[in-house]
């Protein structure tokens, strides 16, 4: 059977199950359709908030950062998880007590102020559009492979699966088939990556494998792999940074803020029974999303070795050294065709070379040897895990898994992002200011039609994302961490933070943030609109466009509590609310209504 | 606030403290501040720092939440401000 066909019949099965499981649970009231009920077992919930969170980023864009930056890229891996951490201590049992369906309902409440709402829906739809853009990306990198066509048609058609999945189910519907997608997302990522580290390290289990010797040799792994790389002139996997040391703290820091200040991620713990259950959901969650993030290393490592070893086959510089272009395997000829791998026979030698002319003592060393530049002119990182097991030479059947189990990793995540957007409009914005005397017929149709808007607005923008998909889901992070992490940070833990605080707060973080992306990334990521252009030059101390959200956090709070000492503290009622939250007893469902 | 509910929220701070001060050092610390002294230390085929970046804080996370958890759960049946 050939791999397409293959292909097909495993994302077919895992689909037909998806879409089984969004039809059996389908929502029928408001409180279902948000938030399942509340009948959630904190390990089911771990699970489906894994998978939830567990997007097209960490599942097909985070190994290949990986593998390009090296240690650089650790600000994802620690970034991604530590925001766990934050999430479990200073936020989700507190929510969970409120008892409220939104992020923007409980600013709403906390800062007695209908304005406040309003601009926390505004940050939340700011944050969850770019999410989804990433998301984009993410879907027509897998769909452009899977069907073997352009990247732009794989986008288009990823939009309209998008569409039919998530606009027809809800909250509940996603749970279930969140729960399914995880044992399908985790079973994709860590087969292949099993058989790759016990081909390469003899060892099984690929977080050892990652730190074991080459097999049959001394040498490990990693020493391999940091030679291997600067034989070419590329820099020392193993230390190369990301920018600079500041970068990569504040890079990190904002990941870390942001996940606790991301709406998709946050409903999640309206939706247990019980405050105790909301804390031990987020170490739930963590488990499952450790079990990819501490094997994605290993993926990323081991698939830059096995890309350099099939293009560099012989010894560095010598006349047969590199791989003929018409030898070239069936992988790189299938992902030629999406547009994303490109090669230009610079020398005319008909071979392939891949190195880095960016370095200019290796590039003087290069022209030596007949070489004019780097020939693999696009290498797009959000391939590599999609492309690890063919480069592996891994069995159909893996490869096939690992598109299905991509496309279920972005899937799930566009699915909870549109949720919480049209959950913001419908629920927040319609029924919470403009028209509170409305239907739950047409409070679902609002958060429908809202769902079509985003998936439409994201699929344009995911034409010309402004960055690999990781790269792209991280700038939604920063807007998050600048807005909605410090105002529901002070709501429980300052009880003096009042309503102009928390407003001002909220605009002067978002804006700076808003304001240094945009000018590196152009205005809505459109391009051509950037004023500045994406040049290091211009960063503030060298801290990235993609890491900044943690500098407009810092603002966010400087202003917050600048602004609350000049002007009045908050009514009684609210100061018993913070002292009500602060404590399990009494804890009741959420409610909405 | 009664002095019952302000003794449990001053145990909760405590322990969120000590959590987030363990989380710190084994991200920012181990992993990025002192990543180069660290990567003199060798666990396995790799430097302890760039461990601790790509493996060890994650695992130092997952028990970071499960002790909390575990002490929150003890302090709410303390003071007697456990659910049902």
């Amino acid at each position: 059977m050939d791999l397409q066909l293959l292909t097909y019949i495993v994302v077919g099965i895992t689909f037909a199950l998806y879409i089984g499981i969004a039809f059996w649970a389908r929502a029928h009231s408001t409180s279902e359709f948000y938030a399942a009920g509340r009948g959630i077992h904190p390990i089911a919930n771990g699970m489906a908030t894994a998978a939830d969170w567990m997007s097209a980023a960490s599942f097909i864009s985070m190994a290949g950062l990986i593998a390009f930056n090296g240690y650089g890229a650790s600000v994802f891996l620690m970034g991604w998880t530590g925001g766990y951490v934050l999430l479990a201590l200073l936020l989700a049992p507190y929510l969970r007590k409120f008892g409220k369906f939104t992020v923007p309902e409980f600013i709403g409440d906390r800062f007695y102020s209908k304005t406040a709402r309003i601009v926390a829906v505004i940050c939340l739809i700011l944050a969850s559009i770019t999410y989804v853009i990433g998301q984009m990306k993410g879907i027509g990198v897998a769909f452009s492979r899977f069907l073997e066509t352009g990247y732009d048609t794989g986008l288009y058609i990823g939009m309209g699966i998008v569409f039919i999945y998530s606009v027809l189910g809800g909250m509940k519907g996603i749970t279930y088939t969140q729960i399914a997608q995880y044992v399908v997302l985790i079973f994709a990522y860590t087969v292949p990556a099993v058989f790759i580290s016990l081909h390469l390290t003899d060892n099984p289990i690929p977080q050892l494998g990652l730190i074991d010797n080459m097999s049959g040799s001394a040498t490990p792994m990693l020493d391999k792999l940091d030679q291997v790389v600067t034989d070419l002139g590329f820099k020392q996997y193993t230390t190369q940074v990301m920018g600079n040391t500041l970068n990569m703290f504040v890079y990190t820091l904002t990941l870390m803020i942001g996940t606790a200040g991301l709406p998709h991620v946050i409903i999640r713990f309206f939706t247990v029974p019980r405050v105790k259950d909301a804390r031990s959901s987020a170490g739930w969650a963590l488990v499952f999303i450790a079990i990819l993030y501490t094997t994605a290393p290993a993926v990323g490592s081991m698939a830059r070795l096995n890309l350099m070893n099939t293009i560099q086959v012989g010894e560095v510089g010598s006349p047969d050294g590199n791989l003929a272009y018409a030898d070239r395997p069936q992988w790189f000829k299938n992902w030629e065709a999406t547009g994303l791998l490109q090669y230009e026979d610079k020398n005319g030698d008909g071979r392939i070379q891949y190195y880095n002319d960016k370095n200019p003592a290796f590039a003087e060393k290069a022209r030596a040897w007949g070489w004019k530049g780097n020939e693999m002119v696009k290498v797009d990182r959000d391939i590599m895990v999609l492309a690890n097991p063919e480069i592996a030479k891994l069995p159909d059947w893996v490869i096939a898994l690992v598109v299905a189990g991509g496309l279920a990793a972005a899937l799930s995540t566009a699915a909870g992002l549109l949720l919480a957007i049209a959950s913001s409009i419908s629920h927040d914005l319609v029924k919470g200011m403009i028209h509170p005397n409305i239907s739950e017929r047409a409070e679902l149709l609002t958060s429908r039609l809202t769902m079509t808007g985003a998936i439409l607005l994201a699929g344009y923008l995911g034409l010309h994302p402004p960055d690999f998909a990781a790269g792209t889901v991280a700038i939604a992070f920063g807007l998050a961490a600048a807005s909605i992490f410090p105002a529901l940070m002070m709501g429980i833990f300052h009880k003096r933070m009042n309503r102009a605080g928390a407003i001002w707060g909220m605009i002067a973080g978002i804006g700076i943030t808003l304001l240094y992306v945009f000018q590196h990334k152009g205005i809505m990521f459109v391009p051509g609109t950037s004023f500045l252009g994406d040049m290091k030059p211009n960063w503030f101390f060298g801290i990235s466009p993609n890491a900044f959200g943690a500098v407009g956090a810092l603002i966010n709070f400087a202003v917050a509590i600048a602004v609350s000492r000049m002007t009045t503290p908050p009514p009684e009622h609210i100061q018993h609310l913070v002292e009500h939250i602060r404590v399990p007893s009494g804890a009741t469902g959420p409610t909405g209504h | 606030m009664d002095t019952q509910a302000q003794d449990y929220w001053r145990a909760n701070l405590r322990l969120v403290t000590v959590l987030l001060t363990i989380w710190f050092i084994c991200s920012y610390l181990f992993g990025i501040l002192l990543v180069d002294q660290l990567n003199a230390i060798k666990v396995g085929g790799a430097g302890l720092g760039f461990w601790f970046a790509q493996q060890g804080s994650i695992y130092t996370f997952l028990v970071l939440i499960f002790i909390y958890v575990i002490r929150m759960n003890a302090l709410d049946k303390k003071f007697g401000v456990h659910e049902d």
